[in-house]
């Protein structure tokens, strides 16, 4: 009987409030009009990372595009790198920024193999660590007009990435002999699993799926396995299972529709993140983001910086369009993500603008004609070859 | 479902036991830290009881309202069929906000009459344990009544006492239903009652009680708070009987500031001062525990005769959003919606009928989304 009754209130708000927008469309809470009113007022900061390899490149392709629909956020942007030390903003610096605009948009960071000060910590990890980003939520899903082995391909990945095997900890105790240290602790299994369950609450997902390799790692992996069962206890109407890594990649590659929401830890992660972005479409397409409880930094999913085809105007920017979607929906100006989003999707479904990556697709910049009172898009090629 | 509510009782006491405290801690090593925080990327999940009667409109209000403040806060709605005898929904809704940590609420109907049906709204608060129910009724110029300038925090017992929901009929035409009161409950609670007056500035705390005829009951309640009081030399205590105490309220409520009282009379005195300040429309109340918190309009009305006619006044529910967003640390949220409600009412006088205007209760959300939205507002809030 509530269920009735809460639209009928709705609809009376939305009629009410006809003075506001323009063409209110009843029933409809994505209604443009309305949702833009709700934009707070003034600007939006927002910390920006360029990264390695292509990242500067997608991140202008970003501006541009944020320039074009008007999107009141404003950049503060730092050089970060790890591979040009010298030129480098100083991490505390950084870290500050994100710290007090709750939001950054980061490319990829490029890590080299070794390390000229013997330290084993990456720039990555330092950043994730001093701002705590324990959780990296990788979001899988086909895109239109990307043609590729499966289709509706819809999951959410979310992987641990503070401890596990990233925890910096590895010594040769005899020459020839080396011990890494893969951590897990109770309270940072706990800490994620509950994240998985409160993501699948928040946005209606049905499962979720625990990837681990406890047969094996009966202790390690054990207790990141517990704490997920006993975390699925708080979330009754939320489906559990559990799956073992090496078993979950098969099925994934075979049948990936049966995944929904995914938890795992740091390793396992990064693996499946990379082996599910490429179902859909590689590197470039896939949005991800890394969350503390108090800030978000959103990157794409799988970290590539594809530093062969820096200058060549050739790189994939919809996994960076995407981010800055999602940053757009988090600060409650979905009405600007959504533009972006649409324009993205109409460009891809399209096909006419493409990169070279994988078999095809696209790309490029949208800037949207909101004086017509319509969200009628215009695309105009900015950044890639077609 | 009794033997499990007199285990909370003793719950209660055991707290005391540092013994047994230190054993728990050991089996389960800070999860309750982790489980009551659903704090991520700065944005808050919420879990949102609409209740019956009037209740899924006002959410639907304080919805509308966080949109357009750009509220970081995510609301996980949870409904519990009022018909129904099993307590399925209401286990679930409890299970949200353990999770969750913080719940917003309106009163939620129980229809069933069966005993093995748990009145939904007690049942909540034992089950979290929320000791404490806070109301602070203030008075709003704008608003015409009987009592001008009032300014009182009741500080309620909320977990046992006569709502301790054990009676039975021990011969034929007998019920004895009990009132518990315990030393542990009745210690938190005033020395909640004290540490808001101290953390306030407020300079005196009535115990309200009834020990002169339930002189043990009573009487231990009474006291407890003098025991406290002690410890508060900068506060002044005194102590009323609850008849006396309403009689007072009605002819002369300014010589109170915090009162402190056991369940039944909190529900009553706080109904008396509502009423002389404008009614049920207005105040909000927070109910906490050590873990949990859950706000809700203060005196917890259904209000099923006026429900759908869009004429109920959302202000008490919009005040427990801004008490919701002040315990999650969105200060500048909930500033910026609490001088969009005052400057309605008191101002704009945008009154609806309870209060004796004519407006309905979209003419009132309406005017504090615009107030919320215009510059002139925000830039009274400094933070």
């Amino acid at each position: 009987m509530f269920s009735k009754k809460i639209p009928s209130v709705c609809d009376q708000i939305l009629r009410q409030s006809k003075n506001y927008g323009q063409n209110i469309v009843k029933n409809s809470i994505h209604s443009t009009a309305v949702i833009h009113q709700s934009v707070p007022e003034g600007r939006t900061k927002c910390t920006l990372i360029p990264g390695d390899g292509v990242g500067p490149e997608l991140v202008y392709s970003v501006q541009e595009v944020f320039k074009a629909a008007n999107v009141p956020v404003d950049f503060e942007p730092f050089f970060f790198s790890e591979v040009n030390p010298t030129m480098s903003a100083p991490l505390e610096t950084v870290a500050d920024s994100i710290a007090r605009n709750g939001i950054c948009l980061k490319g990829v960071l490029s890590t080299p193999d070794y390390s000229h000060t013997g330290e084993l910590q990456t720039l990555n990890m330092k950043l994730r660590k001093a701002l705590d980003l324990y959780a990296n939520v990788v979001h899988v899903k086909s895109l239109p007009g990307v043609k590729v082995r499966h289709s509706n391909v819809d999951c959410v990945i979310i992987r641990e990435q503070t401890e596990g095997e990233y925890s910096a900890l590895e010594h040769e105790c005899v020459p020839g002999v080396v011990e890494c240290l893969k951590i897990v602790t109770a309270e940072k299994s706990r800490r994620i699993a509950k994240f998985a369950f409160d993501y699948a609450t928040k946005n209606n997902r049905k499962k979720v799926t625990a990837v681990h390799k406890a047969n094996i790692m009966k202790l390690g992996d054990g207790l990141f396995l517990n704490s997920c069962k006993e975390m699925a206890k708080l979330y009754p109407k939320i489906q559990f299972e559990q799956m073992i890594v090496d078993n979950c990649t098969m099925q994934i590659v075979s049948n990936p529709h049966q995944f929904d929401v995914m938890v795992m830890p740091n390793l396992y992660g990064n693996i499946v993140d990379n082996l599910a972005s490429g179902l859909v479409g590689g590197a470039g397409v896939v949005a991800g983001a890394s969350w503390s409880p108090e800030c978000v930094v959103f990157e794409p999913g799988a970290r590539h910086t594809y530093s062969e085809a820096v200058g060549k105007n050739v790189a994939n920017p919809t996994a960076m369009l995407l981010c800055s979607t999602k940053m757009l929906s988090h600060v409650n100006l979905q009405y600007y993500g959504d533009m972006i989003r649409n324009a993205v999707n109409r460009v891809l479904k399209a096909g006419k603008v493409r990169t070279k990556d994988r078999s095809l697709c696209l790309l490029n910049s949208s800037s949207i004609d909101i004086s017509k009172g319509s969200s009628v898009s215009r695309f105009a090629g900015l950044s890639s070859s077609s | 479902m009794v033997s499990r509510m007199c285990s909370n009782f003793l719950a209660a006491s055991k707290v005391y036991d540092k013994q047994s405290v230190r054993t728990m801690a050991f089996v389960m090593p800070k999860l309750k830290e982790v489980y009551t925080k659903a704090k991520y990327g700065g944005r808050n999940a919420v879990t949102m009881l609409p209740g019956g009667g009037i209740g899924p409109e006002l959410m639907s209000y304080v919805k509308e309202v966080f949109r357009y403040a750009g509220v970081p806060v995510d609301f996980e709605t949870v409904q519990i069929d009022p018909k129904s005898d099993s307590n399925d929904d209401l286990e679930y809704a409890i299970t949200s906000i353990r999770r969750n940590g913080v719940a917003i609420k309106g009163n939620i109907e129980t229809g069933s009459l069966d005993t093995e049906v748990l009145s939904r709204n007690v049942a909540i608060r034992n089950e979290l344990d929320l000791y404490v129910n806070v109301i602070n009724c203030k008075s709003y110029p704008g608003v015409r009544c009987r009592q001008q300038g009032i300014d009182i925090v009741i500080v309620r017992q909320n977990t046992e006492g006569e709502y301790a929901m054990l009676e039975h009929e021990s011969v034929d035409g007998v019920v004895e239903s009990m009132k518990i009161i315990t030393a542990a409950n009745s210690y938190r609670l005033s020395k909640y009652a004290f540490e808001y007056a101290k953390k306030f500035g407020r300079k005196k705390v009535t115990t309200v009680h009834k020990a002169n005829i339930m002189k043990i009951s009573d009487g231990l309640f009474l006291e407890i708070s003098r025991k406290v009081a002690k410890e508060y030399p900068e506060i002044e205590h005194n102590d009323m009987i609850i008849d006396n105490t309403c009689m007072q309220l009605v002819s002369n409520p300014k010589q109170f500031d915090v009162m402190v009282m056991p369940n039944l009379y909190g529900a009553i005195t706080s109904n008396v001062i509502c009423g002389l300040i404008g009614g049920a429309g207005l105040i909000s109340g927070k109910n906490y525990g050590d873990h949990y918190a859950v706000f809700e309009p203060g005196t917890r009305n259904t209000g099923t005769a006026i429900a759908g006619k869009n004429i109920a006044n959302p202000i008490a529910m919009l005040n427990a959003s801004v008490d919701m967003l002040e315990h999650l640390g969105h200060m500048k949220h909930a500033s910026i919606i609490k001088l969009a409600i005052e400057k309605t009412i008191n101002e704009d006088k945008i009154h609806t009928p309870d209060l004796g205007g004519t407006a309905t209760s979209i003419d009132v959300v309406q005017n504090i989304i615009k107030l919320v939205q215009t510059n002139d507002l925000r830039h009274h809030v400094n933070l």
